[in-house]
């Protein structure tokens, strides 16, 4: 598992629940050190053994951990440099849904050995989509379904999202757009890089 | 044939940052986006040269000249500022009557979202820059990311040598190794010797023959140590030519003077570098763990360096004993 994957669930858990449960939850896992690098690759056993933990001690289900990870990965502002990055997707927020479709290949742009699952936007009717979240990544749909949230927020956009199922081994995150600009979203200035 | 008019309307969904020009070089119409960057200032009515400074093709002075060669590359900023670097291109009309000229920001994008305060919708849907801008700052935030790996792993490398325990040059232990050596022997109550050896004429001979000699003579004097000592005594490095010897279980003043002896004799021969004599010596002090009555490691250790001071002061090449001051001298 990609370094820049563990550390943000180590980030998520110091920002929300403190670094006390951090440190814990390394040592109840039995990792021998308490900080991910985000330029390194670790064993994919080591990501689940330490979500486990998590969600035990932490006593919520494993799908609304990652659906909050999800969302913490857009809004909280140590977490500003990568809102930028998918905000870059799009000037409106059904713009940045077919953003999507490139998201896997934005990132390995970036990062050339993070390799995320595959997406796929569907029309179904007007503003009535699909996301489709390929294999690859266990809990993935999840913590997509929080960035969408978070990010139909950013853009000022009201979207009901549900979980529609799987589809030829695809999760699907079933997404009604309610009101593209219902309120005024956060600012994106092209410009205010590094903020 | 299409008219102008038609044209521009074209050009202003294809190309937001074109300029046409006429046969005088004046500017008939501009591209919305070109317009955003003078919002004061229309820029039709102008002459091109006034708006715009003409950097490359260097030679040229007049648009005519341009106009005749289509496919010219140029390289422009504006005269006034924010003096923002464009790069264009320049197609005349199809039957004369003047020119399209077709600007970007190139490489001048970064400054120019921020002067500007550009968004993706200012840019035409073909156009690169928001790829540009976006690569920029995920490539920034991925090399800060191993740039800060990279610091610590290299915080992690020097920590690590430092608490490697060998001296790297005379493959010794080093000074750490040594305390603790030295501190476990006094924890577990062992009777041992210490002796501080500094060699003489060291810097004499680094000063006339150059570090390399200096090294070498460093590595015979490590040799001649080891063949002078047990497998189970401790020689290490602590300076740059200071050793600390210790000799466990051994306070015969008898056999420590003898090894003193021999070492100072073998350290004092000759050493070849190079077709060069080395000659160096050594001067040793010896202090006794069975000398103090409550052992600590900075007590000996100062007890064999005076004794070593005592031995340079008697000439070099000589072998003292740490004396302790007698309570006679020392009441109290």
């Amino acid at each position: 598992m990609h370094g820049l994957i563990n550390r943000a669930i180590q980030s998520f858990v110091c920002a929300t629940y403190g670094s006390k449960s951090w440190l814990r939850a390394t040592q109840a896992a039995g990792l021998d050190f308490d900080e991910f690098e985000a330029m390194l690759i670790y064993e994919a056993d080591i990501s689940t053994r330490i979500l486990d933990v998590l969600c035990t001690e932490l006593n919520r289900p494993r799908a609304e951990f990652l659906e909050d990870l999800g969302t913490y990965l857009v809004s909280h502002p140590n977490m500003e440099g990568l809102r930028r990055l998918l905000r870059f997707g799009g000037v409106t927020y059904v713009e940045f849904l077919h953003s999507l479709d490139d998201l896997s290949d934005r990132v390995r742009l970036a990062v050339s050995d993070l390799e995320l699952p595959a997406l796929e936007l569907r029309e179904h009717a007007p503003a009535e989509y699909q996301l489709h979240c390929f294999p690859g990544l266990p809990g993935y749909a999840s913590v997509m379904t929080g960035v969408l949230r978070a990010m139909a927020d950013d853009y000022g956009a009201l979207v009901f999202l549900s979980h529609g199922g799987d589809r030829n081994g695809a999760e699907v995150i079933s997404i009604t757009l309610v009101e593209s600009a219902f309120s005024q979203g956060r600012q994106f200035d092209l410009g205010a890089r590094g903020a | 044939m299409i008219g102008v008019d038609d044209l521009a309307g074209l050009l202003e969904t294809l190309c937001p940052m074109f300029v046409l020009i006429n046969d005088a070089g004046r500017i008939t119409q501009v591209g919305p986006i070109l317009q955003k960057l003078r919002p004061d200032r229309p820029m039709a009515g102008e002459h091109f040269l006034n708006v715009f400074e003409l950097q490359r093709p260097r030679s040229v002075t007049n648009l005519s000249t341009l106009t005749s060669t289509p496919g010219t590359r140029l390289h422009l900023r504006f005269q006034d500022a924010p003096r923002t670097g464009l790069k264009g291109l320049i197609a005349p009309l199809p039957g004369g009557g003047g020119a399209v000229i077709n600007l970007s920001f190139g490489i001048s994008i970064l400054e120019a979202v921020r002067d500007y305060a550009l968004t993706s919708a200012d840019f035409s849907g073909t156009d690169l820059a928001i790829e540009l801008l976006y690569l920029v700052e995920a490539k920034s935030a991925a090399m800060e990311a191993s740039r800060s790996l990279n610091l610590r792993l290299q915080g992690a490398m020097l920590a690590a040598e430092e608490q490697a325990y060998t001296d790297t040059l005379t493959d010794l232990k080093n000074r750490r190794a040594m305390d603790h050596i030295l501190g476990h022997l006094i924890s577990m109550k062992s009777s041992f010797a210490l002796m501080h050896l500094d060699l003489d004429f060291f810097k004499s001979v680094n000063d006339r023959l150059g570090h390399a000699a200096g090294d070498h003579v460093l590595k015979q004097a490590a040799r001649i140590m080891l063949e002078e000592t047990r497998g189970e005594d401790t020689v290490a490095r602590v300076g740059g030519d200071e050793f600390v010897l210790i000799f466990k279980g051994m306070t015969d003043r008898n056999k420590l003077g003898g090894i003193a002896r021999r070492l100072i004799q073998h350290l004092s021969e000759p050493m070849q570098f190079e077709g060069e004599a080395c000659q160096i010596s050594a001067s040793i002090g010896t202090a006794l763990s069975t000398q103090f009555d409550t052992l600590k490691a900075v007590d000996i250790l100062h007890a064999a360096d005076l004794a070593l001071y005592a031995a340079k002061r008697s000439g070099r090449s000589c072998h003292r004993f740490y004396s302790e001051p007698s309570t006679a001298r020392h009441p109290g």
